[in-house]
């Protein structure tokens, strides 16, 4: 799922100073599992932030409310009666959500209060990596299942650099090589033929803005010209 | 002849090559560039000239060549999969080789964090393999990475890196394979001091008959002293430096260290002219040009091979 963590309280700040009325809205999604923009965390950072204001002497009042998901319009819904009553909304969503809420409700401002990470995996609770960077050419199959787009420093497609060292990467003595660890894997399942073969260059299919239409939507949706 | 370099000509006529480096100013110090440059005249076959070298900026590699090429050397023009995509690598590649560039060395980069602008957005749109692949097909099939004719090809002796030493071993004559298959006409090691695990590795790439589709330059750096040993021992990613280099560093007095680190490479050289499936040494007297003349007289090099 998607990973996201919180803003510095001061960024937050900043961005939201110069308004009286603040609705903070949570979304109910991926960021809620991770910790970061979920009822709770509304909660939280609401409370958080009435404490630096009153501390500062600036007047500003916080609600919040924590809607399904703001990835989707039929949820965001669910604030319509209560925008008109704020001067900003404070989105804890990912970057998708903050968009779909500005598309949403485009006479407010609407300011982030996370920044999304990345697409990855819960190691602990409330501890996250990394696994996907959504480059739309899932390459997994020949890889042994470890992708060297987000996990090798420069994501290479035919073995590691030079700079591998000791099965860690050349960038940190902390981080595993990616090409060591497909390495491995590949030669315990005997499949090492895999990467014995030339890949040819990524065709990079995240440079635009991408749309996906499933194909059993495919007709509903076909464009008439 | 695939491009009809120096380094080219001299390797098929089955001479024992010597080639060496020289790293680009920090700045428009042109001055500096022709310094570097007067001492490795006539004791080299080609000299590299880094790009980017450790993600630090300095003059662009091709621009630094041409100078290096009016001084009458050779260049070998390094590029890094860093710093640029596909369009701006294949432009660079036309430019250099109409300024009469002839020699290319295809290398992933050393990554961005490790230099001056450790948050840079690190490019990586091709690899070096893919790279190597890229400059074979400019060439010999006279189409761009996106298929169309090139007017006019560039046409380059095409040259990759190799590490016999990163983990995990057994890849690495595999990772030499895929370079010789990709379309690398020679290639320049990462510096030996391991002369146990290089042998072994020769042995592979002799085996394995890539010694007979590609020139292997062995990487030699002297030492200059006991601390340089060192540090490449313990903080140099992928250098491997055993306990009996350090230990002959440590045995002679302080004075005598960098003659003793001479000594070692001219012994490296000496058994590289004899061991099957090594083509040449490459010589990276890193910030120590003016030692070339030197190595090179006492590695008995000398006097390189004049081409027409
Ligand atoms: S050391 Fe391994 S993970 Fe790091 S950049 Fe090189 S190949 Fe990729």
């Amino acid at each position: 799922m998607v990973k996201a963590k919180r803003k510095p309280l001061e960024e937050i700040r900043d961005a939201i100073k110069s308004y009286k009325r603040v609705l903070t809205v949570g979304c109910g999604g991926c960021v809620s599992v991770c910790m970061a923009g979920g009822l709770k965390e509304v909660n939280t950072m609401n409370a958080e932030l009435k404490q630096m204001f009153k501390e500062e002497n600036i007047e500003c009042s916080f609600d919040g409310f924590t809607v399904e998901r703001q990835c989707n319009m039929e949820f965001l819904e669910d604030v319509a009666d209560k925008v008109g009553k704020f001067d900003c909304l404070l989105s804890m969503a990912c970057g998708a959500g903050v968009q779909y809420m500005s598309e949403r409700y485009p006479d407010i401002p609407v300011f982030p209060a996370v920044n999304t990470v990345f697409i990855g995996v819960d190691k602990e609770i409330g501890v996250y990596e990394e696994k996907c960077r959504a480059c739309g050419e899932c390459v997994l199959g020949y890889t042994g299942g470890v992708c060297p787009v987000t996990r090798c420093a420069k994501g290479l497609f035919n073995g590691p650099c030079g700079g591998t060292n000791k099965g860690k990467c050349e960038v940190s003595s902390e981080v595993p090589c990616a090409w060591v660890t497909i390495y491995d894997r590949l030669k315990a399942q005997n499949r090492l033929d895999d990467i014995l073969k030339i890949q040819q260059p990524m065709q990079w299919q995240n440079q635009v803005q991408r749309t996906i239409i499933q194909e059993p939507y495919k007709e509903r949706y076909a464009k008439q010209d | 002849m695939k491009a009809g370099s120096n380094l080219e000509k001299i390797l098929r006529a089955g001479h024992f090559a010597f080639t060496g480096e020289l790293g680009p100013p920090r700045g428009c110090n042109v001055e500096h560039v022709r310094e570097k440059a007067v001492p490795l005249k006539g004791m080299v076959d080609m000299v590299n000239i880094t790009d980017n070298q450790t993600a630090m900026v300095r003059m662009s590699s091709w621009a630094a060549a041409i100078i290096a090429l009016e001084e009458g050397l050779e260049p070998n023009y390094q590029m890094v999969c860093r710093d640029r995509n596909r369009l701006a690598m294949q432009a660079d590649i036309l430019g250099a080789y109409c300024h009469g560039l002839r020699n290319i060395l295809c290398l992933s980069g050393d990554h961005q964090q490790f230099g001056d602008h450790p948050n840079a957005k690190g490019v990586y749109d091709i690899d070096s393999i893919q790279l190597i692949n890229m400059v074979k097909n400019m060439r010999d099939e006279g189409k761009f990475a996106g298929g169309a004719e090139i007017d006019v090809p560039p046409k380059f002796f095409i040259g990759a890196a190799a590490n016999p030493f990163g983990e995990p071993y057994e890849w690495r004559v595999h990772r030499l394979a895929k370079k010789v298959a990709a379309g690398a006409d020679f290639i320049q090691t990462q510096c030996i001091y391991n002369m146990d695990l290089m042998r072994e590795w020769i042995k592979q790439a002799n085996d394995m008959g890539l010694t007979e589709k590609t020139y292997i330059l062995a990487g030699v750096t002297p030492m200059k002293s006991l601390g340089m040993a060192k540090y490449m021992k313990n903080r140099v990613p992928g250098i491997d430096v055993p306990d009996e280099v350090i230990n002959r560093l440590a045995g002679v007095d302080k004075k005598k260290q960098a003659d003793e680190g001479i000594k070692i490479a001219c012994e490296q050289i000496e058994e590289f002219k004899e061991t099957k499936g090594i083509a040449g040494v490459h010589l990276m007297a890193i910030e120590w040009e003016h030692k070339v003349p030197e190595i090179a007289e006492r590695a008995k090099v000398l006097p390189r091979p004049v081409m027409d």
